[in-house]
């Protein structure tokens, strides 16, 4: 028996989270004296993974699936499975593996326990912690079949580095025509642009801005730190920012290293949904607003005025410091 | 087109999250339940393919009899008829494997449940109605037309969206954008009166496996308190974010 860890990548490339991934696996088949392997679905050069502790590598190249297709990557997953004997497959937090992790549950009738937070808090019985009522409290969730599935909540654990010698073996698993129910027919991606599920750094910001004209600003700081855009929900529906960069309970969960709230007053809605993130700054005039309860830090004032400050204290900053 | 649509009942968003019986339950004393937001965006679709399409709307939800308010709220919504099926849903496959039967005795076109619900956050039962059954299924779905027997349907992906052809009989994770927020409906008093004499049939489970189980519940350790910064100190703050978070 060895984990299995579907190692996501898109272009090509694998993810962070697939490397956040690999060196959660490692950790946990140290504590279970067994080995990780990875699958993989058309990506050319796996050599990476060998940097974060995996040991073999199942490839799967295949123009069937060119295409992000729920029911034949998770038959893929369930096939190198069993190959393997895995009695624990381990995927990621992104919108394509939660999409995954329940149908390869059920094909391998193993439980699953999503959102997890941390290593096994037990292995004997297996217990792992993860994240519910939507970041307000944790659950032990006891997983009580042979094979287990866990989908690990995104930036919980971290990359660590982990060198490895690594085994490459081709794998053609077998996909069939009832697997193509769901077609993709087209995809709509900003390009060019950090997106909120990639970015380190999450720059959003609410009402408090006065309008989408105002946005500039906070492209600007975000710019600077290499992060993405984002706003309350107020704002995405008064149609001021793409219902797309709307972050909270009902928009976008946000778990990033650092989240930089403008102008937004921190409806508990909006907490839920960036609760996740570790090191919360929020600016407002009000220095009552709830956001500030729940920050790191917090500076009090005008954005117009204190955001185009920041920025070039940023831009000297990233200039000395690089 | 029969449609069923899977309701959980969750505390309101605003509620305090408290645990009892040490710390294995969720402590429901004095706290005001509802639909699941993402069922709610999911309900009122339905609803507009009834009106529009005139489909027959049911909604089902697995619990005990304290979950029918939340049942006949969605009833007054306009719901045609609910289900409730009386179990304690204690594992996300074991509420699939009921929530199948009642698709598969009740012969439903599409099913559209949340892509989670806001208490456990499992993110589970959609997809395993889909494994289970076999049907087609679109996650994170943020909107959804239905023509004949075919349907398309836009999914969220990360940094954007992806539109999919498909076919009924369909499995839909539901979410925001299915309907946008000022098209949730609250029910009148019209809908309140109907809903009840609307049929709410109880059904007992069917035997099925749990494959996981909650053993206890934690609250995240207090906050340490803001540090507030000057407006006119922003060196501080950038300071603070490099030699103390270290995340700059």
């Amino acid at each position: 028996m060895s984990i299995l860890i579907y190692a996501e990548s898109a272009e090509g490339k694998f993810k962070k989270v697939a490397f956040e991934l690999a060196s959660y696996a490692k950790k946990v088949a140290e504590s279970l004296g067994t080995t990780v392997t990875a699958v993989t679905v058309n990506t050319a050069n796996v050599s990476d993974l060998s940097k974060y502790g995996v040991d073999k590598v199942l490839k799967v190249n295949n123009d069937k699936l060119s295409g992000f297709t729920a029911k034949a990557y998770a038959d893929v997953i369930k096939q190198a499975a069993q190959k393997e004997g895995a009695k624990l497959v381990l995927l990621s937090s992104t919108t394509d593996s939660l999409y995954l992790a329940p149908l390869v549950a059920v094909s391998l009738e193993a439980g699953y326990a999503s959102n997890v937070v941390g290593l096994p808090v037990s292995t004997s019985p297996f217990q792992v912690k993860r994240n519910a009522f939507s970041n307000k409290a944790f659950n032990i969730t006891e997983i009580t079949t042979d094979v287990k599935v866990l989908g690990l909540a995104k930036n919980s654990y971290g990359v660590f580095e982990s060198a490895s010698s690594l085994t490459e073996e081709d794998f053609n698993p077998t996909i069939g025509d009832n697997d193509f129910g769901v077609k993709v027919q087209s995809v709509d991606k900003t390009s060019g642009k950090v997106t909120i599920a990639d970015a380190e750094v999450v720059v959003s910001g609410g009402r408090g801005l006065k309008g989408p004209e105002n946005w500039g600003m906070l492209e600007e700081l975000a710019s600077v730190l290499g992060a993405a855009t984002a706003c309350s929900k107020p704002v995405s529906d008064l149609g001021w920012r793409p219902h797309s960069e709307h972050v909270g309970q009902t928009g976008k969960p946000v778990a990033t290293n650092l989240y930089i709230a403008v102008g937004i007053s921190g409806a508990i809605q909006h907490i839920a949904g960036i609760n996740s993130s570790k090191v919360k700054v929020v600016i407002n005039s009000d220095a009552d607003a709830p956001f500030f309860k729940v920050a790191d830090y917090g500076v009090v004032g005008d954005a117009f005025d204190i955001v185009p400050k920041l920025t070039q204290k940023l831009k000297e900053f990233k200039a000395n410091n690089s | 087109m029969k449609i069923l649509v899977c309701i959980s009942h969750v505390p309101d968003t605003t509620s305090k999250i408290n645990f009892t019986n040490g710390d294995s339950e969720f402590d429901t004393n004095g706290v005001q339940f509802v639909i699941n937001p993402n069922d709610e965006f999911g309900l009122t679709r339905a609803i507009w393919f009834q009106e529009q399409q005139g489909a027959n709307v049911t909604v089902v939800n697995v619990g005990g009899p304290d979950t029918e308010p939340t049942l006949r709220k969605a009833l007054a919504i306009g719901a045609n008829e609910a289900i409730r099926v009386n179990a304690n849903p204690t594992d996300g496959f074991f509420v699939a494997k009921q929530l199948a039967e009642v698709i598969k005795n009740g012969g439903y076109d599409l099913v559209i449940a949340g892509k989670e619900s806001l208490d456990y956050n499992g993110g589970m039962v959609p997809g395993m109605l889909a494994g289970i059954l076999g049907y087609n299924f679109v996650n994170s779905c943020t909107e959804l037309k239905v023509e004949g027997t075919s349907a398309t349907a836009s999914r969220e992906i990360d940094g954007g969206k992806e539109t999919v052809a498909t076919s009924l009989p369909l499995i839909i994770g539901g979410q925001k954008g299915l309907v946008e927020e000022k098209d949730l409906r609250i029910p009148n008093m019209r809908g309140i009166m109907t809903a009840r004499t609307k049929a709410l049939t109880v059904l007992e489970p069917v035997a099925a496996n749990n494959n996981t189980k909650a053993v206890k519940f934690e609250k995240p350790a207090p906050k340490s308190a803001v540090k507030l910064v000057s407006a006119d100190n922003l060196d501080e703050l950038i300071n603070l974010l490099h030699n103390e978070a270290k995340v700059i």
